[in-house]
């Protein structure tokens, strides 16, 4: 079986600093796939890399088999990549609606003359991408919020916003970084069945990055963990937790202590 | 002052004001997703102008005209961006600013070495500057329509900020510019779009300047953009409704303040000015401006 996304021997150097190491994983389709590592192991680089930000200094990214190294960050997401960002990042004071809506926008078929002389399509597609938001905002539970500003909600639900957000631009692949941070169990519990089952209905392969072990263990079907980015580890999260460099990597190396 | 006289001065106000606002709308779009006080927008308005004067010099029709001056100036705004800033994009603010400086100056002295700096009649025709007379109030008709088309036009653009896929984009751009990408928005095609939008209206400003003071010259952008720079810090800057609403008032009070007091008539042009200072000192974020964390537009 062919991978869905692989990382294809992706190095990354800052300057002299080796950010990412010649790594390399395949995610198969439909998975949920956890990437995992002490702060500062490269984990957001690659979802960086992933989806444009940065263009690797060696190796590809390919996706279904496409090499999309280096596509724009504009273009990733016509390519079926969307992503959620580790310290929240939506619009501030738009409206929770206005958030979602933009990441429509992909999907908006109609231009800005049609706008300006409001011509039948602008309407069709407006309401029709209102409904499509609405829908969305159900799944999450946050429709009640829709006119809030995005800063008015609560921690946990600005980040189902921000996964709506994602959603809207019709993904396949969907990167969450750190998705449960700054959750509480109850929080985190509740997240991990909203992920399962928006990765049921819209058919959806998931990368990870997370450090909460349990999550990772109850959510993820296989792991790579990575410290100072190299890979030490690839395989089930329930091997990775008594995997001895793994331990070693989270908790400094006790046999020199 | 008579009734006669302040009504006068109110329609004279709104008509000052409303070119401040046209200017000041670009000066405030751009600032709100780039962070670029772009002081080559007055200029944008004296290129606006300069080219309706041509067309109208090769007697084309007025309306017309006035298309060709919009037109031009989109792209003179557009050519801007992609020449100056946008290489910029990722560099020091300061940068930005310095450059939007040096465009100005190329832009005045381009004109003034090929068109010469003596001011040139500018000829709006008849139906514009004929004046009605009404118990006693001298009403050209410009005055009554430069006011009419500044509102229609502010709600225009609020509407395509607030409604359209577009608007949504560009409001969004003022926070995020990494992730309006991740969105699948082409960031470069949006700020093309804010650079036109607010050249578009700096032209018409500019048309409405040369048909209030018949005549233009290639250094008539720089006070009037300066003005409407302090019109738009004065809304707060970002607030496209405060950039309108700063440049009634500076149009409003220049226009009373010279009517009573005459005296002061050669301290006009610091009036702007003097107000820049007190919304810097007392309240920075400008009448519609939030903390700059906060709310856009």
């Amino acid at each position: 079986m062919s991978s869905f996304l692989k990382v294809d021997n992706v190095t990354m150097q800052f300057g002299g600093v080796t950010a990412i190491d010649s790594l390399s994983f395949e995610v198969q389709k439909g998975q949920i796939y956890g990437l995992i590592g002490p702060n500062g192991a490269g984990k957001t680089t690659i979802f960086n890399i992933i989806t444009g930000n940065l263009h690797p200094t060696k190796g590809r990214i390919l996706l279904n088999g496409e090499d999309i190294t280096g596509t724009k960050p504009n273009k990733v997401v016509y390519k079926g990549i969307a992503r959620t960002f580790q310290n929240i990042r939506l619009f501030k004071s738009m409206s929770v609606l206005d958030n979602i809506l933009i990441g429509f926008d992909a999907r908006a078929k109609y231009s800005y003359f049609e706008a300006i002389l409001r011509l039948p399509r602008y309407f069709k597609y407006e309401r029709e991408l209102k409904e499509k938001a609405y829908e969305l905002m159900e799944i999450f539970g946050i429709s009640q919020f829709a006119d809030y500003f995005a800063t008015e909600l609560s921690y946990g639900n600005q980040r189902k916003v921000e996964i709506a957000r994602a959603l809207a631009t019709n993904p396949k692949l969907l990167l969450l970084d750190e998705p449960a941070a700054g959750m509480n169990p109850n929080e985190t519990a509740d997240l991990s069945e909203i992920i399962h089952k928006i990765k049921r209905d819209f058919d959806l392969t998931i990368l990870l990055i997370e450090h909460d072990m349990k999550f990772v263990n109850a959510m993820c079907d296989s792991v790579t963990v990575l410290d100072y980015g190299e890979k030490i580890f690839e395989g089930k999260p329930a091997d990775a937790i008594v995997n001895e460099k793994v331990v070693t990597a989270y908790l400094g190396d006790f046999t020199h202590a | 002052m008579t009734l006669q006289i302040f009504l006068q001065q109110l329609v004279n106000g709104a008509s000052l004001g409303s070119m401040y606002a046209l200017i000041a709308i670009g000066y405030t779009m751009v600032y709100g997703v780039l962070r670029l006080i772009n002081f080559a927008h007055g200029d944008i308005m004296m290129v606006g102008a300069f080219l309706t004067y041509f067309a109208l010099e090769a007697s084309m029709p007025f309306e017309l005209s006035v298309l060709v001056g919009i037109a031009g100036a989109i792209i003179i705004g557009i050519l801007t961006d992609k020449i100056a800033y946008k290489p910029l994009r990722s560099a020091p603010k300061i940068s930005l600013l310095i450059t939007a400086i040096g465009i100005s100056f190329f832009l005045e002295n381009l004109f003034t070495v090929l068109f010469g700096s003596t001011p040139k009649p500018f000829h709006a025709p008849e139906y514009l500057t004929k004046i009605f007379q009404i118990h006693g109030i001298y009403l050209p008709i410009s005055v009554i329509i430069i006011p009419i088309v500044t509102v229609a036009i502010l709600a225009g653009v609020l509407w395509i900020l607030f409604k359209t896929k577009q608007g949504i984009a560009i409001r969004a751009l003022a926070f995020d510019i990494e992730t309006v990408k991740l969105m699948g928005v082409n960031a470069d095609k949006i700020i093309m779009i804010v650079f036109a939008m607010g050249s578009a209206l700096a032209a018409l400003g500019g048309v409405f300047y040369a048909i209030s003071y018949p005549s233009i010259d290639p250094l008539m952008g720089i006070i009037v953009g300066l003005k409407a720079f302090a019109a738009a810090v004065l809304g707060g800057i970002g607030s496209v409704t405060g950039a309108v609403l700063g440049g009634f008032i500076l149009g409003f009070t220049e226009i009373f303040v010279v009517a009573m007091f005459p005296d002061l008539g050669g301290y006009k042009d610091a009036f702007a000015f003097f107000f820049l200072i007190l919304v810097l000192l007392f309240k920075p974020t400008g009448l519609m401006g939030q903390d700059l964390e906060r709310g856009r537009f």
